[in-house]
């Protein structure tokens, strides 16, 4: 093996805080090769993050740097500022998370990208400019030399990711760290940069450190992994040895805790118990130990350091010899089959439209945004209705028609047999005991100010429940949330993340509806979090028998808990039906495409699967395609013969029932075609 | 970079004391006091401001002299046992004169200070909650009076009620220092009103006066509270500047404003005159200000300050 590219030996970084010194980095190895992939894998809070910007030197002057970092045999730490300009962006580049903030919006794309070449090269600025523009082709930006000339804003997020990768690899550089590069990115989107990526690395044959949290983009992508818990490496090797024979519990935690695409079964998900400890004031031992379930007297006492398991696997435990599998498999819930039972939700061509004005004295209207554009849907008693798709296609409009109880502009919304447009204030009020909701950001839907006890009474408040009653009600709720009732007088932001979700579940069942709408409730949560949420939403449903309508844009998240899927595409329901006939027989080209753009955590498994790649982004809902409007990206549609293209030009195909009963799509050339 | 670091608090509840358990009982009315309380800053100025209060109504009854009476055989006398704040150049004790003065002028600042505030939150609030008519209706009333000289109105108005009760001066000082404070919490509210627990409010079926109470104005608490302790001092001073004029509060009767005015010019001759009375207004506005602070602690769950998890 050659001198790797990065050598990180012992690295720590820590800061100081009000409440002691915060170790985020504790004792970090790792080696990079050129032309490899190593994946580092952690929860928010593991360091993960902290480590790259160290070996980038951009941390913040406060926090303390000690080990070593060295570059091509050469020492990075200790070195001044001016010193590692001259590697950075030239030698190592990153690649940021959010490509918004990573460009600066005042500069045509081009221009950004010619800089990153002309701060570094020799080359002429007219040189610059042309090799900018060879960049943006390379990167998958079509129209490069007319596009080369637009803003930031101009761009869509992907199309943004692509000049952030194009300004990384512009030196062709040695290295490339990429931090949660496709986290803010649509599934068809980040199959897309990940492509970009790998090319990338083929044309630059750079080592490229990929940070995420999602196990599933590592698989497919990374050819080490190395996850890390608090601060420290808990267990590293090849991408096989990792996904097929951890030996770290945290690492089978993760992976038994995320929904997979890929199983029809529904399995219990076996989620992390507690929380990631702080950083301050570390004790000593494992960090991992009071989640483990493996956990023995040796680990509360010594921390255990990175030994060999076999080759190249190596592991933090000192149970990494127990081989037995810990009850990771736990039960199978199964599938309501409740199609004759009464109908809760009934939507019938609704239609959300916004108008776009311009003008500040005559204000005209200059055009349409189809947010929603006639969809519809019923939801049962007892049922999950899985709502699918992209940012932007229309997903949240839906819910807040619903959850508004007003007549909408176009259509009848009918909720418990009710017509929402013949409501009175008493009655809407009335109505809005059965029908209650779950925000996907448990920050942002909890009332900072308030403590948890008037949280949870406000809703019971609001419907004129007596004090008495709230009182014995509201430790009710914290019981059945999984929280403790000592809970009651504290503030949100004493929670974390899972707990706060919690909270937003507990206040959403206070009045025992009969229908939760819940959007995106999971999508803020880490992983080993996620399915203990997920869990109490599956085992609430099934005790208190309600239907849910879950809004997600994951949709192994939404094959985990949904009876049925219906996948949204610019407005439009394009396929609805149970989930197992619409996962493993998708019909709609979009469909196909949407369940192959997401990664599976098994990298057999991923490497081999067909992969659809959608060219280019949604459209914008204000500009929709005439005829089909998803013929601008689909790859059937191109395929086609001349001749029988014009009927997607021209006729919008209408949802038909094909295959099993139930399951309808909306294209006029549907065709089964199994992806996973 | 990681939530450990950004998020301070989430270390805190991590390594947190055990909670006492106060099931059920524990709503915010009961946390916020608790949590005053134990500011203790904020404690020592709330009796700052009672003992002022003490020392304006109780004090005169220490002093054989009335706040008009003069004494013609003290002129611009130095404080003494006999005049302890000293006389002014007429011969009056200005120890009665500023115990006078204090009583209106605490009066009039916590009043003026409590009510513009008040209007401010109500009309800022109502304004950017409902939009549509009621915002621009409450806008241009604001843009209105904001374009009124105020201090005009009040010179005008003032004589038709000369001799009824100076608390009317009260409500015409507060009616028209509002109007920046509401355009500005209107802001606010607009930017709270699209934040998902208003939302999640409204879903639930909250009325939306409730949710204005319960949501909106805690939320934009620290700066009521700072614009009310603010406008105390204010009130104040504008007070005097009225009375300057001849309106308000008229000789012989005093207030802390009139005195500090007529004492300004001799502040650094005869001290005695404006030490006592700016002392006092000092005095009121920190103690005021102090009580802003524990409560604006109080109210703010994240603010460390407060936190049980600083008590010993």
């Amino acid at each position: 093996m050659t001198e790797p590219v990065l050598a990180v030996t012992d690295l720590t970084v820590s800061f100081p805080t009000d409440h002691g010194l915060l170790t985020a980095v504790r004792g970090l190895n790792y080696q990079v090769s050129a032309g490899e992939v190593l994946g580092i894998v952690g929860e928010s809070g593991s360091g993960k993050s902290v480590s790259s910007m160290a070996v980038m030197g951009l941390l913040p002057p406060q926090a303390t740097i000690t080990g070593s970092i060295r570059f091509q045999g050469r020492e990075l730490l200790g070195r001044s500022d001016v010193e590692l300009s001259q590697i950075r962006g030239r030698r190592i580049s990153m690649i940021f998370q959010d490509p918004l903030s990573a460009l600066t919006p005042v500069y045509t794309v081009g221009d950004q990208v010619a800089e990153a070449l002309l701060v570094h090269g020799t080359l002429s600025r007219q040189a610059a400019g042309a090799r900018a523009v060879e960049l943006l082709n390379v990167v998958g930006i079509p129209d490069a030399a007319r596009r080369a000339q637009a803003f930031p804003h101009e761009f869509s997020g992907g199309m943004r990711q692509r000049v952030v990768i194009a300004m990384a690899i512009a030196n062709d550089p040695d290295l490339i760290i990429a931090d949660e590069p496709t986290t803010a990115l649509d599934v068809t989107v980040q199959a897309q940069v990940l492509q970009v990526l790998a090319t990338a690395r083929e044309i630059t044959g750079a080592g490229i450190v990929l940070i995420t949290h999602d196990l599933g983009v590592v698989a497919g992508f990374a050819d080490r992994v190395q996850v890390m818990y608090a601060g420290r490496t808990v267990e590293t090797g090849g991408v096989d040895d990792i996904f097929y024979h951890p030996r770290m519990p945290y690492t089978r935690g993760l992976l038994a805790s995320i929904p997979r695409v890929d199983t029809a079964q529904r399995r219990t998900l076996v989620p992390i118990g507690g929380q990631p400890p702080s950083l301050v004031g570390l004790g000593p031992g494992c960090p991992f130990a009071p989640r483990c379930p493996l956990v023995i007297d040796q680990c509360r006492s010594t921390e255990p350091d990175l030994a060999p398991v076999s080759g190249t696997h190596q592991c933090a435990c000192h149970r990494a010899a127990v081989e037995a599998a810990p009850p990771l498999v736990s039960g199978v819930a199964s599938y309501n089959s409740v199609s004759h039972s009464r109908v809760l939700l009934r939507v019938e061509h609704l239609v959300r439209h916004y108008p776009v004005r311009k003008g500040t004295i005559l204000r005209r209207q200059v055009g349409t945004v189809r947010a929603v554009d006639d969809i519809s849907f019923e939801l049962r008693e007892q049922e999950t209705l899985g709502l699918v798709g992209e940012s932007g296609c229309g997903k949240t409009s839906t819910l807040m028609e619903i959850l508004n109880l007003t007549a909408p502009a176009q259509g009848r919304i009918e909720v418990l047999g009710t017509d929402v447009s013949a409501l009175d204030r008493r009655r809407r009020m009335q109505l809005r005991r059965d029908l209650q909701v779950v925000f996907q950001d448990p920050i942002a839907s909890l009332d900072p100010r308030l403590p948890v006890f008037d949280l949870l009474a406000e809703p019971l408040r609001a419907h004129g429940v007596p004090g008495a009653e709230i009182r014995r009600r509201v430790p009710e709720l914290l019981k059945l949330v999984g929280l403790s009732p000592e809970h009651a007088s504290r503030y949100p932001a004493e929670f974390s993340g899972g707990q706060r979700q919690r909270i937003g579940i507990g206040r959403a069942l206070a009045l025992e509806p009969k229908l939760l709408v819940l959007d995106e409730p999971v999508s803020a949560l880490d992983v080993s979090i996620q399915a203990g949420v997920l869990n109490l939403l599956d085992e609430l449903r099934v005790r208190l028998g309600l239907a849910l309508l879950f809004v997600a844009h994951d949709l192994a998240v939404v094959r985990h808990i949904a009876d049925r899927v219906a996948v949204m595409y610019l407005g439009k329901i394009v396929e609805i039906g149970p989930v197992d006939a619409v996962y493993t027989a998708p019909q709609h080209p979009y469909t196909q495409a949407l369940i192959s753009a997401i990664p599976i955590p098994d990298p057999a498994k991923e490497s081999a699967r067909e992969r659809i790649l959608l060219t280019g982004d949604l459209p914008s809902p204000a500009d929709v395609p005439s005829g089909c409007r998803f013929r601008t990206r689909c790859f059937r549609y191109a395929a086609l013969p001349p001749g029988l293209r014009s009927r997607c030009e021209q006729e919008e195909p209408a949802r038909q029932q094909r295959g099993e009963p139930e399951h309808e799509s909306a294209c006029h050339y549907a065709a089964a075609h199994a992806v996973l | 970079m990681s939530a450990s670091i950004t998020n301070p608090h989430s270390i805190a509840a991590l390594s947190g004391s055990p909670v006492q358990p106060l099931i059920g009982r524990s709503s915010r009315g009961r946390l916020v006091l608790r949590r005053f309380l134990r500011h203790r800053l904020s404690l020592i100025g709330l009796m700052c401001v009672m003992l002022l209060y003490a020392l304006a109504f109780l004090g005169p009854l220490l002093t054989p002299w009335g706040y008009a009476e003069q004494d013609p055989t003290a002129y611009l006398a130095p404080p003494s046992a006999q005049h302890w704040f000293g006389t002014t150049q007429i011969g009056e004790d200005v120890f009665a004169q500023t115990l006078r003065g204090l009583q209106k002028s605490l009066t009039i600042g916590l009043l003026v200070g409590v009510i513009s505030t008040g209007i401010a939150a109500v009309v800022g609030t109502a304004a950017g909650y409902f939009g549509g008519w009621v915002d621009r209706i409450l806008m241009w009333v604001v843009d209105l009076l904001l374009v009124i000289p105020s201090f005009l109105i009040i010179a005008i108005l003032s004589p038709a009620f000369r001799g009824t009760t100076w608390l009317i001066l009260v409500v015409l000082l507060a009616a028209f220092s509002w109007m920046i404070t509401a355009r500005i919490v209107r802001g606010l509210t607009l930017s709270l009103r699209e934040r998902e627990f208003v939302l999640a409010a409204r879903f639930m079926g909250v009325p939306p006066w409730r949710i204005i109470a319960r949501h909106i104005v805690p939320n934009m608490a620290s700066l009521l509270i700072i614009d009310a302790t603010i406008t105390v001092g204010t009130a104040i001073l504008t007070e005097t500047g009225l009375s300057f004029f001849g309106f308000g509060v008229q000789p012989p009767d005093v207030s802390l404003g009139t005195l500090i005015a007529s004492g300004t010019n001799s502040a650094l001759t005869f001290p005695w005159l404006f030490l006592f009375s700016g002392g006092l207004l000092a005095l009121t506005v920190l103690s005021v200000n102090f009580v802003g602070d524990g409560l604006r602690d109080a109210l703010d769950p994240t603010s460390t300050r407060g936190s049980r998890r600083r008590v010993r």
